[in-house]
């Protein structure tokens, strides 16, 4: 079984099934993105018992007994949006959509693991995941904005 | 882009993973995946069998033994790259693993798979040669140690033998005086080229078929790279003069 945000899900009926695939195809949950299926473009980012990884460099069978999160799990209702979705609508930090899922959960992983990055740790957190049209300006303010709504939020 | 046809083994202890080497026709170990996967998904690799050592638990440990540190099998660079006892006595390697690929990546990927897996550009490997390290290879046969310097024979081909395990890397203990400056087109990628400095000893990475060690007054001499699509052989010797000076003065990394 594999806790795919929150719920028990029975596992791939194949072992070649790459987590990506397993997550759209077998469960429908579309919002993981599958771009280059190397490990190149952080599109299929999600989050494994709580660590941002590239769910296209890894078997769906390996999250066997682990815990899955997907953009579907951070908001589950249409609103209120997840804090570093917030962030990234109000700072304009997407423009088409393809790469924001995963920059959502590697940002999500990060700020978790450093509440209140620098400047020069927010570059370094998003190196991993690539944009092609926003730029990356304003998805390092949506990250500094991020960080400032998940402080409100513990407060 | 999708995996090809395997069998897929998810043993839970070593002496089970080396049972299964012994068996298996054609297996490969899986442990983080960041390199196989992606071979497998461009059908560069084709394995018959994966062996997955991510559920044996005690190739998770990192521990001090005779004045090093070993890093099991199925320890994650992420957690490497925080250890108190690798940052204590061997700074070089959590430094070293800032440069490897990106932090989502060294989430899920091993020290010891970056060494079995040999990438001309790895810096792991040139960290583990300048520091004169080893792994521990088991296998049904038994079990014996591989020097860093016997260790890696050519682009992706290291002294394994395809029943071998590697159960642990071993860094020797050494001093805060250590460096590794790196140049890559971008942020994260492989190295066009690479100088790590432990002291004195210098190791050279992504300029031929396996890290090699250099003379800190002459690093090209004997140097032969090859061009790539991002460099050529010229611009990979200039780099390793402009590094190499740069390793000597800074401490820490860039």
């Amino acid at each position: 079984m594999i806790l795919v945000n929150g719920t028990e899900r029975a596992g791939p009926t194949s072992v070649r099934r790459l987590l990506s695939d397993y997550l759209r195809h077998d469960l429908g949950l579309t919002g993981t993105h599958v771009g280059c299926e190397h490990g190149v473009c952080g599109c299929c980012t999600v989050l494994l018992d709580g660590s941002p990884v590239r769910s296209c460099l890894m078997l769906a069978v390996q999250a066997d007994g682990h815990q899955v999160t997907t953009i579907e799990g951070l908001a589950p209702e249409a609103a209120p949006l997840h804090p570093v979705q917030q962030a990234f609508h109000e700072c304009h930090g997407l423009q088409c959509g393809f790469c924001t899922p995963g920059f959502v959960m590697s940002v999500t992983g990060f700020l978790a693991d450093n509440p209140s990055p620098s400047d020069a740790e927010i570059t370094e957190g998003i190196a991993g995941n690539l944009c092609r049209c926003t730029g990356y300006a304003s998805i390092r303010r949506a990250v500094r904005r991020a960080a400032e709504l998940l402080e409100d939020e513990r407060a | 882009m999708k995996p090809p046809v395997f069998e897929y083994h998810a043993p839970r202890s070593v002496a089970e993973t080396v049972a299964l080497l012994a068996d298996l026709e054609d297996a490969k170990v899986l442990a983080g995946g960041q390199s196989l996967i992606p071979l497998l998904n461009f059908r560069l690799a084709r394995p018959a069998h994966l062996v997955d050592v991510n559920g044996v638990t005690e190739l998770e440990r990192v521990h001090e033994r005779d004045s090093g540190v070993a890093v099991g099998a199925a320890v994650r660079q992420a957690t490497a790259e925080r250890h108190p006892v690798l940052r204590g006595r061997c700074p070089l390697v959590p430094l070293a693993l800032r440069h490897v690929a990106h932090q989502v990546i060294r989430n899920r990927g091993t020290v010891c798979g970056s060494l079995a897996h040999a990438d001309p550009a790895s810096e792991l490997c040139a960290v583990l040669l300048v520091l004169g390290g080893h792994v521990v290879a088991r296998s049904r046969r038994g079990e014996r140690t591989i020097e860093a310097h016997d260790l890696f024979r050519g682009t992706f081909e290291t002294a394994l033998e395809a029943d071998e395990l590697v159960t642990e890397a071993w860094f020797p203990e050494h001093g805060p005086d250590v460096s590794l400056v790196e140049e890559s087109r971008r942020h994260g990628d492989f190295a066009m080229a690479g100088v790590v400095r432990a002291g004195d000893r210098l190791a050279l990475f992504g300029v031929a078929p396996t890290p090699v060690l250099a003379d800190p007054a002459d690093p090209t001499r004997g140097l032969q790279p090859s061009a790539d699509l991002e460099c050529s052989a010229d611009f990979k010797l200039h780099l390793v003069q402009v590094l190499s000076r740069r390793a000597a003065t800074r401490e820490g990394s860039a």
